[in-house]
């Protein structure tokens, strides 16, 4: 199993297969991150990007497949093993998932005092992370004072504060207006600038996924059925990528679903 | 056939549910002696399940200890026996009231905000976050709220001890006239430390373990959004209600 390729990918995916009951979300899903890539996936709701992107911190363990961070196996660890790898990754939560018990500060100083750094370092370094993502003079506030977009850029710098290697990022802007939306992209992109760490992200929106992404990979079935650089996946004349980036009713990727159009909308959440 | 898989199907529930609790017993027994150890948090715990508790587990065994006194002296009054109602309270109070009321009080305060706090931090995935920051969030969130309880219990239970006899008293010598000197004779006479006072402490330490433990849980196994939260919360009460007084039985078979 030693192929020359995967000494220089950062984060591997080999062949995962997930399922919840009956219900099969992953299908056999293989990729590889380059060191200091950007990778986005795309695909329409509730066909099992969360669930993808938890098996990659190993939140998730597949049913079969395996992750490769650096070249080791994720689920050969032990247990104080594999927490001491996920110092590597910082992750973003859909909603942000900030502490609420605490304050913005504390949130963002968690990781820091967890791995034991010292308090003025943490003072520095909480100031400096929530300087990247455009957040200053909220230190004191609670979570449940900001708006949905702030709470995301203070999950990002909470997620960036102990300096990791690779980024996820779930749905950075599900939910947020259009301006918004654009703005947290550029934070991304000014995190992964700074932060030089390989990015893997989660997404529904189009442009989001082609201003963030190297790489643009469509989600469908439990499977990746395409991947590629964002300009190659526009052109794309899969019908299943063409699909998804015309944003259409009708189609290959709804064709696939057993039930209806229609009430697969109104059971959205 | 029916009936046959609905009772099938609830023991199997109930057969995961004991699972879980081992597991995790386990689970927070490993993260309890490993570093690093969050003394703070520990703390914070320890008021929240006993000194925020006191009021409660007070009126609770204030009212007891007065009830059990009006309730003897009616009774043993039928055959002159008003002297030993001291006895009857000090020993039912220490061996049986204040650990399964304080228990049952402290499982309602306490362990259902437990299981609201873990469930509501499990569905906004506060859960999830703790472990990408490579924190485990047993060591981080149910040790210390375990640990609290355990340690707690028996304290409350002791002050439950002493409030309850004191209602005992004023009612048997304010309300209904009995000799003070004699009554607190009574009450300490047969009363012995090892078998009766710290055999209720004992229990009182098991109901913590057992209660704390139950309600992180039907925490920590939320699923499905708000209405999941009210669901492990109500869950967290009664599960933990029903196995303080199962326990309570085997404890005392076992101990005495």
């Amino acid at each position: 199993m030693a192929e020359p390729a995967r000494a220089a990918a950062k984060l591997v995916a080999e062949d995962l297969h997930k399922s919840f009951g009956p219900k099969v979300v992953l299908d056999g899903v293989s990729f590889e991150v380059a060191d200091g890539e950007s990778l986005a996936i795309v695909g329409p709701s509730g066909t099992g990007k969360s669930v993808l992107l938890k098996h990659l911190i190993g939140l998730i363990r597949p049913d079969s497949g395996r992750v490769l961070v650096g070249g080791t196996d994720v689920w050969s660890l032990s247990h104080i093993e594999r927490n001491r790898l996920r110092r590597k990754f910082g992750m973003s939560f859909q909603e942000g998932a900030l502490f609420d018990s605490m304050s913005v500060f504390d949130n963002v100083a968690f990781p820091l005092r967890r791995f034991g750094r010292r308090p003025n370092e943490v003072r520095k370094r909480v100031k400096e992370c929530l300087e990247i993502v455009h957040l200053e003079g909220v230190d004191e506030k609670m979570p449940g004072e900001l708006s949905g977009g702030m709470r995301r850029r203070v999950g990002f710098a909470r997620a960036i504060a102990h300096e990791p290697e690779i980024l996820l990022f779930d749905e950075p802007n599900t939910g947020l207006d259009p301006i918004m939306t654009d703005i947290i992209d550029e934070v991304i992109l000014e995190m992964r600038e700074k932060t030089k760490a390989t990015i893997v992200t989660i997404t529904h929106h189009m442009p989001s996924a082609e201003k963030i992404g190297d790489r643009i990979a469509l989600l469908f079935g439990g499977r990746l059925l395409f991947q590629a650089p964002p300009a190659e996946f526009l052109r794309s004349t899969d019908p299943a990528v063409r699909q998804f980036v015309e944003g259409r009713a009708q189609g290959p990727l709804t064709d696939a679903m057993t039930e209806p159009v229609g009430k697969r909308i109104s059971e959205a959440p | 056939m029916r009936l046959l898989e609905a009772v099938g199907l609830v023991v199997l529930r109930l057969l995961e549910q004991i699972g879980r609790f081992f597991q995790m017993l386990g689970r927070t027994a490993f993260w309890a002696v490993r570093p690093p150890f969050d003394l703070a948090e520990w703390l914070r715990q320890m008021v929240r399940v006993g000194f925020d508790s006191i009021p409660v587990v007070f009126l609770t065994t204030l009212f007891t200890g007065m009830v059990m006194a009006l309730q003897t002296y009616n009774g043993f009054a039928r055959f002159h026996a008003e002297g030993w109602v001291g006895s009857v309270v000090a020993l039912s109070l220490t061996r049986e009231l204040s650990p399964v009321l304080t228990a049952l009080m402290v499982t309602g305060r306490v362990g259902s905000a437990m299981a609201a706090e873990l469930g509501t931090m499990r569905v906004t995935e506060q859960i999830d976050a703790l472990t990408s920051l490579a924190t485990e969030p047993v060591q981080y969130l149910v040790v210390p709220r375990v640990a609290a309880s355990v340690a707690m219990m028996p304290l409350l239970t002791l002050m439950g001890d002493a409030v309850g006899m004191y209602g005992g008293y004023l009612v048997a010598v304010q309300l209904l006239g009995a000799n003070p000197v004699t009554y607190v004779d009574n009450s300490f006479k047969y009363l012995t430390v090892a078998d009766d006072v710290v055999s209720g402490l004992v229990k009182a330490a098991v109901f913590g373990l057992l209660f704390s433990l139950i309600a992180c849980v039907r925490g920590y196994d939320t699923r499905g959004g708000a209405e999941g939260v009210g669901r492990s919360t109500t869950a967290a009460v009664v599960s933990g209600s029903l196995s303080i007084l199962l326990a309570d039985f085997f404890l005392t078979k076992l101990l005495f």
